[in-house]
């Protein structure tokens, strides 16, 4: 459960980034998580209304979108989504697919402020 | 109430992945070759540690940082092998991140060294997403802990550059299939150099031991060739 570091580690960084933009009033934090990220997406939320307590982002929602595994394949030339995460081969002709394009992300998008 | 959005765009790990990036640079500089161990708890990462810091400590100078919650009882038992270990207690963070290891290394004082290992808390999930600087990560899977490992901690063996099987003196009595493994890792790690050991015999330490120093050689040379 490492979550909550994360979750800490993302108020910190939010709270920097509102502070160089001369503050900001934050309704919503939109994040992109990959299925491959290593961080379950309900111990994230769970972890962030916590964390988020007497910070900038308290009351603030937390928007996850899920970001899929997608590889590439070498056979193919092309971008692939595998059948799933223990099985990193092309759908298509079965290659194992040794580069990851996406799933691996956990970044913060964007910040929805009040106008 | 209307609402704008701001574009960020940043990773959430950004400092820790800066500080990794940083250590990276400073263990090629130095020509220290850096591996990172990651397992479940008791799949044997301290055993097969005190096997590789004694036998790579017959020709090369290393040393070691372990993780664990509490206690240093690690620490002491790999002293025995070599007085460069240190203990990092991390309180209740289940995984070691890169400023536990900038930290570790600050206030301590050591010679040039060949191999330094850095042994991460016993977790299969929280320390995939952070980089500690390591030029190779190893995760160990015992063979009693059964051969579909892999498939449930995809992430880490993936985010994993070789895999070792420890505790292969048990594998029979454990029933463990050993081509099922071997394919699971395949499966989430294509391409994945394996080991099977066991650091209770030393049952295939020595591939362990020449893969290490072929990769040290290898970072010497670019190390040189850098250099010029």
């Amino acid at each position: 459960m490492h979550e909550l570091s994360i979750a800490i580690s993302m108020i910190d960084q939010i709270t920097e980034e509102a502070q160089s933009r001369g503050g900001l009033d934050i309704e919503a934090v939109h994040l992109k998580l990959g299925i491959f990220s290593g961080v379950d997406k309900e111990a994230l939320l769970f972890a962030y209304e916590l964390a988020s307590e007497g910070s900038v982002l308290e009351g603030a929602r937390l928007v996850i979108e899920t970001i899929p595994l997608i590889i590439y394949c070498a056979a193919c030339q092309k971008n692939r989504t595998p059948p799933s995460v223990y099985e990193l081969s092309c759908p298509e002709c079965g290659t194992p697919g040794q580069k990851i394009i996406s799933g691996r992300e956990i970044e913060v998008a964007s910040l929805e402020v009040a106008a | 109430m209307s609402t704008r959005m701001v574009e960020v765009r940043a990773k959430v790990l950004k400092q820790n992945d800066q500080l990794a990036r940083a250590l990276r640079e400073r263990f090629r500089t130095e020509g220290t070759c850096v591996v990172g161990l990651v397992s479940s708890p008791g799949s044997g990462k301290t055993a097969f540690l005190e096997k590789l810091l004694g036998g790579l400590a017959r020709d090369s100078r290393v040393a070691a940082l372990v993780g664990d919650l509490a206690t240093e009882n690690d620490a002491a038992r790999l002293k025995r092998a070599t007085p460069n270990v240190k203990q990092i207690t991390t309180g209740t963070i289940c995984h070691l991140d890169a400023q536990m290891v900038e930290k570790a290394l600050e206030s301590w004082q050591l010679d040039r060294i060949d191999f330094l290992f850095i042994e991460n808390v016993g977790n299969l999930v929280c320390p995939s997403s952070y980089d500690l600087g390591e030029e190779l990560r190893f995760v160990l899977l015992s063979a009693t802990e059964g051969e579909d490992k892999p498939l449930k901690y995809p992430t880490i063996f993936n985010s994993s550059d070789v895999a070792v099987i420890t505790k292969m003196d048990l594998a029979e009595a454990a029933e463990f299939d050993l081509p099922a493994a071997r394919r699971n890792i395949e499966s989430v790690r294509p391409g994945m150099q394996v080991f099977e050991v066991s650091a209770k015999t030393g049952l295939g330490m020595q591939p362990v031991f020449d893969f290490l120093h072929a990769q040290l050689a290898r970072a010497r040379t670019s190390q040189v060739a850098a250099v010029r």
